[in-house]
Order: C-alpha cells, then structure tokens, then sequence
C-alpha cells in the first residue's frame, strides 16, 4: 500500500499541467497517474495545484543568539506552513554563521525539528564585519553553499574582490545585501514620501552602484553571484545586461517588494513597513513583477526577519528592518506578480534549491523523486490572523490573501495539513 | 478636531478659526491678570522627549493661561535612562490623567504614535524633521498682525529645508492661507522630490529678494545630520545669509521672521536680527497665544 496519495490535484511536472493523482511511498514519488488506490494517508488536492514544494534562500532563523524573535524550530513550524520544504538560515546570528561550528549547529537543530531541510548560509566576513575572511573551507566542509554579510554589504571593493575570487575557485554563490552603507544610512525610500515626512533617504542609486561594482568583478572574477533582495528598477537593468553577456548572476525579489510601494509609510508610519531595502515606487513594484515574470530575477526570498512587538512598537526610526513572510509569501506573489503555473514555481521551487545546492528540493513531480511537495489552491481567500512565528511582524496579518498552503510534504511525511487549522484554506 | 499632528490637512476655515482664537488669546495675555478658566480641571502634559526650553515652557504658559494643569516631562530625569520604552512611559503618565499631550520627539512620528497607544488628544510640539504645527500657526499669525492676511504675499523661506519641521509645516500653513511661497537653498539642503509641495524652489537668494514681503530665514542646524551639507558657514552667510546689504534690498515693508534659536554671522547679521521689522520676539508671544488657541480646541473649553 502507498504511504500517502496526493488525490486529483493540478499536478505541476517538467512538462505539463495535468489533474492526476502522486502516489508517494518510502519517502519517494512512486506512481504519477489516474486513480490510485488506498493510502494510509490522502489529501484532497482538488482545485489546488501539486508542485516541487517552496525553497526559501533567505531566512533569518534568529537561532543562535536571538531566540526571543524566533528559533529554528519556530522557523520551521512558519515554514512548512507556508508550502516551504527547504530553507536556507542567513548568517547574521549571534554568533554569526562565520565558523564550521555554527553551520553545523544550524543545520543539526534543523534536522531535530524535522519539519523540513534546514540549510545555514555562511559569513563572507568574519563576525561579517567587512575586514577578513571568514572561515570559508570550514564552512564549505559543514556543507554551506551559500555565502553572504546579508544584513549588510561587502562594501570594500578589495574585499569584494578577494571573496569572489576565493568562493569562484570552490564553485560557491556569493550573495550581495546590496545597499550601500554610506548612501543606504536613511530609514525609507528616497522620494517624494520620505521629503514629505522628513525622513533621511535611502536613494536608488544605493543598490544600484552596488551591484555595477559587484558585476564587474564578477567578469573578471567569475565566481556566481546572487543578488539579494531586488527593489530598484535601475538593478533590474544591470542585471538584465549581465545576464546577456553570459555572466554567472542570479536575483531574487521577496514579496512584500513586489506587493508594497514607499507610500505604506504615510499616515501613521507604520514600522512593519520598515525593511531593508526599503518599498520603493510603483514603478520599481512594476519593474520587479515584469522582471520575475520575464525570468531577468529568477526566484522568490522572503527576506523573513522576525522581530518582537517591543522591538517594533516603537517610532519607525527607532525601529529595526524587517518583516516576517514564510507563511504568505506564495500568497503574496500569487496575487501580486500573475505567474503562469510553471514560472510559479521555478520562481518559488526550482530555482532558489539550484542556487543553495539543494538537489532533493524543488524538483517537479515525476517517479523516483524524492517527495518534497506543495499542495497549493491558489483561488481560495483567506484573513491571516495567527502565526506560526514567534513574531508577529508582518503587514499580510490582517490582510486578505488569495492563495493558501493546502498541504506540505517533506520526505513523503505531510509536515503541514491546513485541514487541520481554522484559519487557512 | 481630535489631534494636531501636522498642517498639511488643515483647510482654511480651520487655520483661520485657530488664528482667531489666538488674537482673542492675544488680548487676554495683555491684561493685568492675563488668565481665563476655559481649562480648569483639566491637564495637559508637556511630553518632551528632546531638548526644549522655549516650545515647552511656551506651551506651559498657554495651559496656565487657560487655568490647566500641567504635567512636565523631560528625558533627563526620567525612567527613558532606566530603558522605559515610549509606550510604557506615555501610557504611564496617561493613566496618572492627562488629558492632552504635548509630545515633542526626534523621531518622525512618535507623536501619531503617542496618540494611537494612549488614545489622548496629542499636539504635536515638533516630530524629527517633519512637523511643527504650531510653529507655523504662531508664525502665520505673526505675518497677519503684521501685513493684515497672507493672502497674496510672497514669502520667502530660506535655509535647510531638508531637515526643517518649521519648514514643512510652514509650507502647507502659508500656502492655505493664500500666500505664494517661495523655498530658497542649495540643492543639498532640498528635500529630494517636492511633488505635492504648494511652492516654488530657488537656489538664489538675491534672484528673488526684491519682490518679498517676508523671509523666513531657517536656523542652520549645525548639530544635525553631521555630515557636510555645504562648504562652510562663511560661504553660507555670504550666498544665503540676510547680510545688512541683502536687507537693504528688500522692500521697505518686508519683515523678517526666524524661529529661533538664531546664529547671528550664519544665516542673519546681528544688525538684521535687531531691526524692528524682525519679528522674532513678536513669534514668541504670539507663540503662547497661538498654543492656547490650540489647546482651547482640542480640549473643548465648553465642556470643561
């Protein structure tokens, strides 16, 4: 007998879009087709579309060093409910991910939660201070991929340089937070709401002079280079070129930078509209749905930044970046960007498991595939009004969604049945 | 009216209602017992989480003038420096029964914030780089004793615009009240995109002094922002400065206003600040006269 069948749901594979059934056994897809048989466990898919379940390459898990805002285990309870079957933790912990040690004790606490995979990026920098590298073959060797200062940027051009060059000879991605730190030093876009408000700027050109730099070392250096967190339309752009000439560049975008602009912040300035990069114009929210339709930024984050109410109920300035997101952000990109089912996935899945390395993820349904899936209905509309995090940062709580996580799969277990749960789908 | 958190969605009737109020406050301060019981009973809590002297004892005798009660609160003694965070501090001293606050702050909006978590009628007596609403009407006011109305005079602000609550607040006040104003200052003290902003924009001071009815020189705020904004306070003075030769040329009936504290040999020279048709201790008085129009509104003096 089949351990579970995932019954008569749009089934996404490598080539088309059919309503079968997935029969999964001994944690693997095992027969793709018409009616199957009993199960031990089923789930009515139904109306909901069955793919590769989401991958998130952007995560701050907050574990080790700041659990009051959330820990690996409450990362991967927001996680599987919000379709995700692999995320990968960014280093900005205390301590940083910057040692072999660290890395492991990431991906090892992961794993005793055994929701989902749990991969950890690690530091370019030491202590991801900017100055010396950071323990880069220990970190290789406890299996990172991934390397970022995420939080902030590789701002020194030598140090830039050296890195591309050090993690291009391993065959890893370097990640840019790309933001410069002498331009990036306001508290909202640089536009015509920050001049209203009297808030200091973070102007376009932050980004954008970040990533002309970085790509021109990238031709000289070729190592893979991931931009993070698109928000300007003038990156878009740079990125697009680069692409034409063949250079190794990846982009994500998370969701709140494809559904809010800067004028979130009028009225009462709200700091869950406070994250880095900042909500840009309308046009740079158009410019980023029309890029991840187009393929120019290749994949979803969520750039999930947990933070407690006292540390965000307080003046926007006074506030920290970010917002949380695993749980809506296919939600979110359902109703702001209009992917196709493919780009939908390739987008939330396929792409971002390439880029962390990830081979059992974000793999199309097909026989003999390890069975990490997403049942997702992506008509249903729903309130948000809980999460799983430990924090409660989000501008989608309270806000109507149209999208919802019906079911999650990792290794063949469902790890996530929103049955089960009021309040979704 | 509930709240007086920025100018920007005040109408005329509204400003003109205020302004009233405030010349009628005027003749009160002006008797041998400048005090009437509009207020009693009721407390207004000076909240002032930055450094002020003047807003706050301004503000202070407007409530007193009212007969109010007032609570002062300033960082330096307070419970901020044992880690109390705004919230608990502005609940705390609501539920000792404040009426109304008074919140001044660095950071751009704590006073929408105040009111949200407290529920209070709140003033805004200065938000971060944003919003000094009683600062324009106390300037506005100032401007209407002078020239009769705002309406068609041509009014010059001039200065760090980028980082002025005065600034903001005075735009959308003079631009209500039917003036034509003009912001003048190099390009680093400009706030990046004025779009929705009732005002023209000059980089030349001399271009546009001859045709003013008033200027409004800004205080150069050497402690904010630290970094470099223009080459130094010399080549300040002497481009956007009212110099004595710069005064000369304006009209004969123009007036001068500044909301102090001034830099005398920074934006004004000593000879200009002490002219009689600089109005800066004119603002002061009408200053209280304008916050107790302010404070008569929000408190509803009727059911008192």
């Amino acid at each position: 007998m089949l351990d579970l069948v995932l019954r008569g749901g749009r089934v996404v594979t490598a080539s088309s879009v059919d309503v079968v059934d997935v029969g999964i056994a001994g944690g693997e897809i095992v027969a793709l087709g018409g009616h199957m048989g009993e199960a031990a466990t089923e789930i009515d898919c139904s109306g909901a579309l069955v793919g590769p379940g989401f991958v998130d390459v952007h995560t701050h898990v907050r574990e080790p060093g700041q659990e009051w805002k959330e820990d690996i285990a409450s990362a991967s309870r927001a996680a599987v409910a919000g379709g995700y079957t692999a995320i990968v933790a960014m280093p900005n912990t205390d301590p940083a991910i910057d040692s072999g040690p660290v890395a492991r004790f990431v991906v090892e606490r992961g794993s005793d939660v055994g929701l989902l995979h749990v991969a950890a990026a690690g530091a370019i920098t030491a202590g991801r201070e900017g100055t010396r590298l950071a323990h880069l073959d220990d970190l290789w060797d406890a299996g990172v991929r991934m390397f970022t200062d995420d939080g902030d940027a590789v701002a020194d051009a030598a140090m830039m340089r050296r890195a591309l060059e050090y993690i291009g000879d391993r065959g890893g991605v370097l990640a840019q937070h790309a933001v410069d730190p002498s331009l990036g030093a306001g508290a909202m876009h640089e536009g015509w709401v920050s001049s209203r408000l009297g808030l200091a700027g973070i102007p376009a050109v932050a980004e954008t002079t970040v990533v002309a730099r970085d790509l021109l070392l990238v031709a000289e250096t070729g190592c893979r280079y991931h931009v993070q967190h698109v928000a300007a339309a003038g990156t878009i752009e740079l990125i697009a070129a680069a692409k034409d000439r063949g250079l190794p560049v990846t982009a994500e975008v998370t969701p709140h930078h494809l559904t809010f602009d800067h004028t979130a912040v009028l009225g009462t300035t709200d700091p869950v509209y406070k994250m880095m990069p900042p909500l840009r114009e309308p046009d740079d929210v158009a410019a980023v749905r029309d890029a991840l339709r187009a393929g120019v930024i290749d994949m979803v984050a969520t750039d999930h930044a947990p933070h407690a109410d006292h540390e965000k109920d307080v003046p926007f300035e006074e506030a920290p970046n970010g917002v949380t997101g695993l749980e809506w952000a296919a939600a979110a990109v359902n109703a702001a960007a209009e992917l196709d089912e493919r780009t939908f996935f390739a987008a939330m899945s396929v792409a971002p498991a390439r880029l962390a390395g990830l081979v059992d993820h974000g793999r199309y349904p097909a026989v003999g595939v390890p069975a990490n899936l997403v049942v997702f209905d992506p008509a249903t509309t729903w309130v948000p009004s809980r999460t799983m995090s430990r924090s409660q940062n989000s501008p989608y709580l309270g806000r109507p969604l149209t999208g919802a996580v019906r079911a999650t799969v990792v290794g063949g277990e469902v790890v996530w049945d929103a049955g089960g749960h009021d309040d979704a789908a | 009216m509930r709240t007086l958190l920025g100018t920007e969605d005040l109408d005329r009737s509204s400003l003109d209602g205020l302004l009233d109020d405030a010349e009628a406050f005027l003749e009160v301060l002006d008797r041998p017992i400048p005090k009437v019981p509009a207020l009693r009973g009721r407390t207004v809590a000076t909240m002032f989480f930055e450094p002020s002297t003047r807003t706050r004892l301004s503000f202070e005798r407007a409530a007193k003038a009212l007969s109010a009660d007032t609570l002062s609160f300033s960082p330096g003694t307070s419970s901020l420096s044992k880690g109390e965070s705004l919230k608990d501090t502005v609940q705390t001293i609501a539920a000792m029964g404040a009426d109304l606050m008074v919140v001044r702050h660095r950071a751009v909006g704590a006073p929408a914030r105040v009111a949200e978590w407290t529920g209070l009628p709140v003033v805004n007596g200065g938000d971060g780089a944003h919003q000094h609403p009683t600062q324009a009407l106390l300037d506005a006011l100032t401007i209407r004793r002078a020239k009769g109305a705002l309406d068609g005079l041509r009014i010059a602000i001039v200065g760090d615009i980028a980082h002025s609550r005065v600034a903001r607040s005075d735009v959308f006040a003079f631009a209500t009240l039917g003036a034509d104003v003009v912001l003048v200052a190099p390009r680093t003290l400009l706030p990046v995109d004025l779009t929705g902003w009732p005002c023209e924009v000059s980089t030349d001071l001399d271009a546009v002094l001859s045709d003013l009815d008033v200027v409004y020189l800004l205080r150069v705020q050497t402690e904010r922002g630290g970094a470099s904004v223009f080459p130094s306070l010399r080549e300040y003075l002497r481009r956007f400065g009212l110099t004595r030769d710069r005064f000369a040329r304006l009209r004969p009936d123009a007036v001068v206003l500044h909301p102090g504290p001034m830099n005398r040999g920074v934006e004004i020279e000593a000879a200009v600040a002490d002219d009689p048709r600089a109005l800066v201790l004119d603002q002061v008085t009408n200053g209280v006269a304008a916050r107790m129009a302010v404070l008569f509104h929000l408190l509803g003096g009727a059911d008192a």
